[in-house]
């Protein structure tokens, strides 16, 4: 145990596995997430996201591991008796109930007393601003009023932690930026824990304070946007959230050697595999600059003739090969006073070796 | 403003209701509006048909004058109505066995549901005379067991009539709340479990409002027939138990007296018509609802 005075944490994953048959859904999973915490699990679709939630929520029983919710064990507890609420990802809302009954079911099945049902329904809807549709059945709704109604129905319990799954797939690109920040203000005036599903990296980026990334089952990595953007751990890590330049080569001290580039690539950091070993090193397009001569003062430049020109509006992707079968990607802006490189244009590419980063596996 | 629709999309809508519409007018409204017709007419044993148009009421008159007659609705009413009712009762339970059930083994378990009906209703009504007679298996079985000294005998007795009709009807209550409980949304309870409600409360609170659409169709389906219903009283049930099918059957072949079985019929369907109505209403509000 740790220190007594430290408050307990949010919730706490032990060891989770869970198999449908021959498929592994989550394969060893552990994680803690601190009170006010805001967890996103994000990976493909299939990497068993949905499964961990459901076991928080009570709906899967894990074939090995505990969970633990502000330090008192809930694994073998129903879904009912646990002091957890989840958004669905198809919101789940009682299509036979008006939008304030949906609301207060969960208050209801706690025998709370009516009066003070109203009032924290009412509060409840205020939060979501839906208070003048309060009589509305879902199927009168927009789909961004089912999911605030979804949202207030979760929260109105005031549950330890809040379990979200998707909550944004079904609204526009619009609304749903909207929506994330809504989440994350509310989550903060309301003080609760939540763990966010999503496949979406800038949904994950803007919302969590942490972010899992998961692989086939497992947490590849857990560590803030960040750190997961700045230091990914491995080549899946660094190629999945956000995109990545991936060189091979061999570790020497600082230096990685990378014969196909024709450099030893200086880096900030040495490998924790050691010397000699095959490391790869990831540099983000957005960290290479480019230039006409040979950079001053570089900790690494390399020369090689353009290919091609992605126009993406906000930025271009410049493709430059660097040998036979190697290109790098170096993004550029698209202000217009910036140089413009043209097709076999000879390149130069210099990276700071901060933005070098050693990739274990 | 709606466009109004082109003539060939009227024709082709036309062709497609026309033939239901044309069957219902020739073999349901037209043999309606005789029999209604003759309700009104008198007994005329020598004439062929035997019926003399008089354009009289007294066939209702007497009909609704008659304690027999009113006895025989009133008890049809009821034997359909508790018949119902305990077809609901073991009919959920399957139905939502049948829903819950793995989605491979479901089309098995509705076969299964189904069966019977390859066999003629008739001979499977007379199935039960010889199980439930005064020396047949049921009551063999019973005095085997030794229980309760003499078992009596179940043919004849109102209860061999719930039973046939519950045996009978079972499939048109389990089918209509089958459809209705196999597209429950399963994400809905599990919502209402993670808000905190039993199992017993789920079901009370989201799965049963839910499927009451299929709870009145089913009820619906087997009530309506169960009231007019011959074959069951008539096989199974005894002398005493007066069922409005029987007495319409006793009129019009024992004694020929079409105008006045015309008239038991017509009222039987006025009867009908308020919980199909009922029905109608309550659909359109779900319908209009949404
Ligand atoms: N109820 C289930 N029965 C069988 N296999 C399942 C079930 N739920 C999930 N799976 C499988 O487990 C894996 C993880 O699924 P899921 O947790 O839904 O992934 P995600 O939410 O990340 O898309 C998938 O291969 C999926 O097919
Ligand atoms: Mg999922």
């Amino acid at each position: 145990m740790t220190d007594a005075a430290a408050p307990p944490l949010a919730l706490s994953v032990v060891g989770l596995r869970k198999k449908f048959g021959d498929v592994t859904a989550v394969a060893d999973v552990s994680f803690d997430i601190g009170r006010g915490e805001r967890l996103a699990l994000l990976g493909e679709s299939g990497c068993g996201k949905t499964t961990l939630l459901r076991m928080i929520a009570g709906f899967e029983r894990p074939d090995t591991g505990r969970i633990l919710v502000e330090g008192s064990d809930i694994t073998d507890l129903p879904p009912y008796e646990r002091p957890v609420n989840m958004m669905f990802q198809s919101y789940a809302l009682f299509p036979h109930m008006t939008v304030a009954r949906n609301v207060g079911f969960g208050l209801v099945q706690e025998g709370v007393a009516r009066a003070e049902i109203e009032r924290r329904v009412e509060e409840a809807l205020e939060l979501v601003r839906m208070a003048e549709l309060a009589e509305r059945r879902p199927d009168q709704l927009s789909g961004g009023q089912r999911q605030r109604v979804a949202l207030a129905r979760a929260i109105v319990k005031r549950p330890k932690l809040l379990l979200l799954d998707e909550p944004m797939a079904a609204l526009d690109r619009k609304l749903r930026e909207r929506t994330r920040l809504e989440l994350v203000e509310l989550q903060r005036r309301l003080g609760i824990a939540f763990v966010i599903v999503t496949h979406d990296q800038d949904e994950a980026m803007s919302m969590a304070s942490k972010v899992a990334v998961m692989d086939r089952g497992t947490i590849a990595q857990l560590g803030t946007p960040t750190t997961i953007y700045e230091r990914p751990r491995s080549r899946f890590v660094a190629d999945f959230f956000g995109s990545a330049n991936i060189l091979e080569g061999e570790a020497a001290g600082r230096l990685v050697r990378c014969p196909a580039l024709g450099i030893d690539i200086k880096t900030d950091h040495a490998a924790d595999a050691g010397d000699g070993r095959r490391v790869g090193v990831a540099i983000r397009p957005e960290r290479i600059a480019l230039s006409t001569h040979r950079p001053e003062g570089a900790d690494n430049a390399a020369m090689g003739v353009v290919q091609a020109l992605s126009y993406l509006g906000d930025r271009s992707i410049c493709h430059v090969e660097m040998a036979p079968g190697l290109t790098l990607r170096a993004a550029i802006d698209t202000r217009h006073d910036q140089p413009r490189p043209g097709h076999g244009d000879n390149i130069w590419l210099a990276w700071a070796a901060r933005d070098a980063i050693v990739l274990g596996d | 403003m709606a466009a109004r629709p082109s003539d060939p999309t009227r024709l082709a809508r036309a062709a497609i209701v026309g033939p239901p519409f044309a069957w219902l007018l020739l073999f349901f409204l037209a043999p309606f509006a005789i029999v209604a017709a003759i309700s009104f007419g008198q007994n005329a044993p020598d004439a062929a048909p035997p019926v003399a148009m008089t354009g009289t009421a007294r066939n209702y008159a007497f009909l609704l004058s008659d304690a027999l007659y009113v006895d025989a609705y009133l008890s049809s009413l009821r034997i359909a109505a508790i018949a119902t009712v305990l077809t609901l009762l073991i009919g959920y339970p399957m139905a939502y066995a049948i829903a819950m059930a793995a989605p491979s083994r479901r089309p098995i378990l509705l076969m299964l549901v189904i069966l019977p009906f390859w066999t003629s209703f008739l001979i499977r009504i007379y199935a039960w005379r010889g199980l439930l007679s005064e020396h047949g298996l049921i009551n063999a079985l019973l005095r085997a067991m030794d229980i309760s000294g003499d078992p009596g005998t179940i043919l004849g007795s109102e209860w061999a009539i719930y039973l046939g009709i519950v045996y009978a009807y079972l499939p048109f209550m389990v089918l209509p709340l089958y459809a209705a409980l196999e597209k429950l949304d399963r994400s809905l309870l599990e919502a209402a479990a993670d808000l905190g409600a039993r199992p017993w409360r789920a079901f009370l609170s989201i799965t049963l409002p839910l499927s009451l659409p299929g709870v009145i169709a089913g009820c619906l389906l087997v009530f309506i027939p169960a009231v007019g219903e011959f074959v069951i009283p008539d096989l199974l049930g005894g002398t005493e138990t007066l069922m409005i099918g029987k007495v319409l059957w006793d009129e019009f072949f024992t004694n020929s007296d079409w105008p006045l079985a015309s008239a038991v019929a017509v009222l039987m369907l006025l009867a009908l018509l308020a919980p199909i109505a009922l029905y109608q209403r309550l659909r359109a509000r779900e319908f209009g609802g949404s």
